[in-house]
């Protein structure tokens, strides 16, 4: 304890109850098991109450922080869940999700000399605490047609919004879930499935209307959308395209790109695999190549799904990973290895074409690159082999194209993203607008969901001034 | 939505469903592909469309009985309902103006074929096909690409109809007598189309094949149904499914068709022997 203005202050956040990692990685329940009562109001009156609150502006939402956590410290959950869900339709993925060491803790006060509150853990509690007894009611639908094209957290949260704001919304799914990313990508031992399913009754209960199974672009394009009828179309495809590294070997059984593995075991239930039909290859000893947060999810799925061994190979070193602090944490508390500082050159396999193992290349880094990390550099002759049966290439994505090769005046940046005004969110094509990781490449949840948000709004004056 | 309208045995393990699907039919072309599901703990299925009817608002697919996923479909009846259909996934076969074009179906390749042959035939090209199977038992759509084909050659493995032998031992007779063609679509067993591409490449003729990959979505997002065309790496659901036969790369792709192969024995083991039955299950 140390004092301010007289006041004990708990240096350290509450400590977040978790599963012992011993028994987690052989089960797919949740790690973290979120705050009591007792634990919420505790870490609540961590929170100074700053005059001029700075972890708002860490809110690519902007939820009203402060309030909502006074809110608990007074022991009024259903208001403080009320309070977060004003800005927040999706809270208890994003307690659950965001990287608030990077965002609103990030700017936390308190954590200027101690750990900052923990917001996140305090946004799960009240989330979990409203989930069974909220009701939603559906908004009056007066003002127009919006259609959205993908249901994951951008096209959730725009949904949700425009209801609220008053437009009759439909949803198109490819998929026969809803959720995007947070469905087929985050592992249940992350993000319970049915909390997602949950959120997701919720924006339906506000009326918005979701039809699965439709991939625009093949079933329909979105001039047709217009023609029945929407007046706006918001389109938050995301970015799912898998990347390989062009390397020998990478078409061998056994070579995964994390979107197939993690889709296979979160959307199709491999892990309850033969009860639901769709297999899943498992290796004995597993290496996943990248290390941001689908990598580490890759590697502690592949521990559940009996894996002796499972390695993060990695070019770059720990400070370089992008993953989460906690998920790296969590991941080697469960045992999974890190073998960083090197590359993968070349996957090896027997006759039959499956994985025997991966040649590696050490690697050193050099000066900063335009990414701001150090470069990494191959060491000439260190070529190495590491003995695996099974890789998963967890090197990120590009954006799916199917929507955009359909639509050929929406126009692409390099990168295959799609332009956008930055201040409205139009494409380049009337009346329709993009978000998510479509935009952006691949990025964060809540940054998804911050676009959903701003279009939402810019959705809405479009519409009203055509109908002026 | 997406109920069996009909259900017809084509040969015993063959089944045809004709299945209520407005809004693909609107849009499918052939070539094209449909991913089904039929229950909850079902897999995600790719089949190719066998035909489609814009009017009546249906599609058509051809399935045979291999293993356990496709006998659950084998087993649903007229009235019954797929629970997810999603379509029409992949590229159109797509054919320049061509006037004289050879077709190669082995096996269940007739399905996939039959609405290119029928588009083909529509447009007037002169067109010669050979059918092939194990055995006559088992031929499929021989009356309906009869009609559509000037020509018509049918081979068995085991002699019970048409030529004994391979379709490739047809194709190298007729290539060897009249080679000109503008194109030869070959769809099939993969190791049927990899000796048919083999075999135009001697005569210098394009050829098309359609594949069969392994797939979860279809929609370019797993990359599972990964195929080497080139030498470079392209997704069979996205850049397919078809391509040009000359370039595919069919040893790579018989290999990763068999990369569950020890997942399906455990799922027999889990319906037909196992605790938790299909029966006990439906109860």
């Amino acid at each position: 304890m140390n004092f301010l203005g007289g006041i004990a202050v708990q240096k350290e956040k509450t400590k977040m109850p978790l599963q012992d990692p011993k028994q987690r990685a052989n089960n797919f329940n949740e790690v973290a098991l979120g705050y009591s009562k007792e634990d919420a109001i505790n870490e609540a009156k961590r929170c100074l109450q700053c005059s001029n609150p700075a972890c708002k502006d860490g809110c690519p939402v902007r939820v009203d922080i402060p309030k909502f956590i006074d809110l608990i410290a007074k022991g009024d959950f259903a208001a403080a869940a009320k309070k977060v869900k004003e800005k927040n339709s999706l809270p208890a993925i994003c307690g659950r999700v965001c990287p608030q060491e990077e965002q609103c803790e990030a700017e936390c006060i308190v954590g200027n000399k101690n750990q900052p509150v923990a917001i996140g853990r305090l946004e799960r509690f009240v989330a979990d605490y409203i989930r069974e007894q909220e009701e939603v009611k559906e908004a009056i639908q007066d003002k127009g047609q919006v259609a959205v094209v993908g249901a994951g957290p951008a096209g959730l949260t725009a949904a949700a919004d425009l209801a609220k704001l008053g437009y009759q919304v439909t949803l198109f799914e490819a998929f026969h879930k809803a959720g995007g990313v947070l469905t087929y990508g985050i592992p249940e031992f992350r993000l319970p499935k049915d909390i997602v399913q949950d959120e997701v009754e919720k924006i339906e209960q506000l009326g918005v209307e979701i039809n699965y199974n439709q991939v625009i672009g093949k079933i329909k394009s979105l001039d047709a959308l217009f023609a029945e009828g929407y007046q706006a179309v918001f389109v938050s495809t995301g970015a799912g395209l898998p990347r390989f590294l062009g390397i020998e070997g990478e078409n061998l059984n056994g070579v995964y790109s994390a979107n197939e593995f993690l889709t296979r075991v979160n959307l199709m239930k491999a892990y309850q695999f033969p009860k639901y039909k769709t297999p899943v290859y498992t290796g004995k000893k597993v290496a996943v190549v990248g290390a941001g947060n689908v990598a580490m999810d890759a590697a502690r799925t592949a521990l559940r799904l009996g894996a002796e061994e499972s390695v993060i190979v990695y070019r770059r070193s720990r400070e370089e990973m992008p993953a989460r602090a906690e998920e790296i944490e969590h991941a080697q508390e469960e045992g999974v290895k890190f073998n960083l500082l090197n590359n993968p050159t070349k996957i090896l396999g027997n006759d039959d074409g499956f994985v025997t193992g991966m040649e590696c290349i050490k690697m050193e880094l050099g000066e900063f690159d335009q990414s701001g990390r150090r470069r990494p550099i191959p060491i000439e002759g260190s070529e190495w082999s590491l003995d695996v049966d099974q890789v998963i290439m967890a090197i990120g994505q590009s954006p799916n194209p199917i929507l955009i090769n359909d639509t050929p005046e929406i126009e692409t940046t390099d990168r295959g993203t799609i332009k956008v005004d930055e201040k409205t969110g139009m494409t380049t094509k009337e009346g329709v607008f993009a978000g998510g990781d479509i935009v952006t490449g691949a990025a964060t949840v809540i940054q998804a969901m911050g676009a959903g948000k701003k279009v939402a709004q810019t959705i809405d004056q479009y519409i009203t001034e055509q109908n002026n | 939505m997406y109920q069996i309208l009909e259900k017809e045995e084509l040969a015993p393990k063959i089944k045809k469903f004709e299945v209520e699907a407005p809004q693909i039919a609107a849009k499918a072309e052939p070539g094209h592909f449909l991913i089904v599901r039929v229950d909850e703990f079902a897999e995600r299925i790719p089949l190719t469309i066998a035909d489609y009817d814009r009017e009546q608002g249906s599609i058509t697919i051809i399935i045979q009985e291999v293993g356990f996923s496709s006998r659950q479909i084998c087993d649903l009846e007229a009235g019954d309902s797929f629970l997810d259909v999603v379509g029409p996934l992949g590229k159109p076969i797509e054919t320049a103006d061509y006037e004289r074009v050879l077709c190669v179906a082995g096996g269940l390749g007739a399905a996939p074929l039959y609405p290119k042959v029928k588009s083909l035939a529509n447009e007037g090209v002169e067109l010669i096909t050979i059918l092939g199977a194990q055995n006559e038992e088992i031929l499929i759509l021989e009356e309906e690409l009869e009609e559509l084909s000037n020509e018509l050659y049918i081979t068995t493995d085991d002699g019970s109809k048409g030529r004994k032998g391979f379709v490739t031992d047809q194709l190298g007779e007729i290539l060897a007598e009249d080679d000109q063609f503008d194109l030869v679509i070959a769809i099939g067993p993969m190791i049927m189309m990899k000796f048919v591409s083999e075999l135009t490449k001697e005569y210098d003729i394009d050829i098309m094949v359609s594949l069969n990959s392994l797939m979860v979505d279809g929609t370019g997002m797993c990359g599972g149904c990964r195929v080497t065309v080139g030498g470079e790496t392209k997704f069979s659901c996205v850049d397919g499914p078809a391509f040009d036969g000359h370039l595919v790369d069919f040893d790579e792709q018989l290999q990763r068709s068999k990369i569950y192969q020890e997942k399906e024995e455990k799922v027999k083991e889990h319906e037909f022997f196992g605790g938790d039955c299909r029966a006990k299950r439906e109860n």
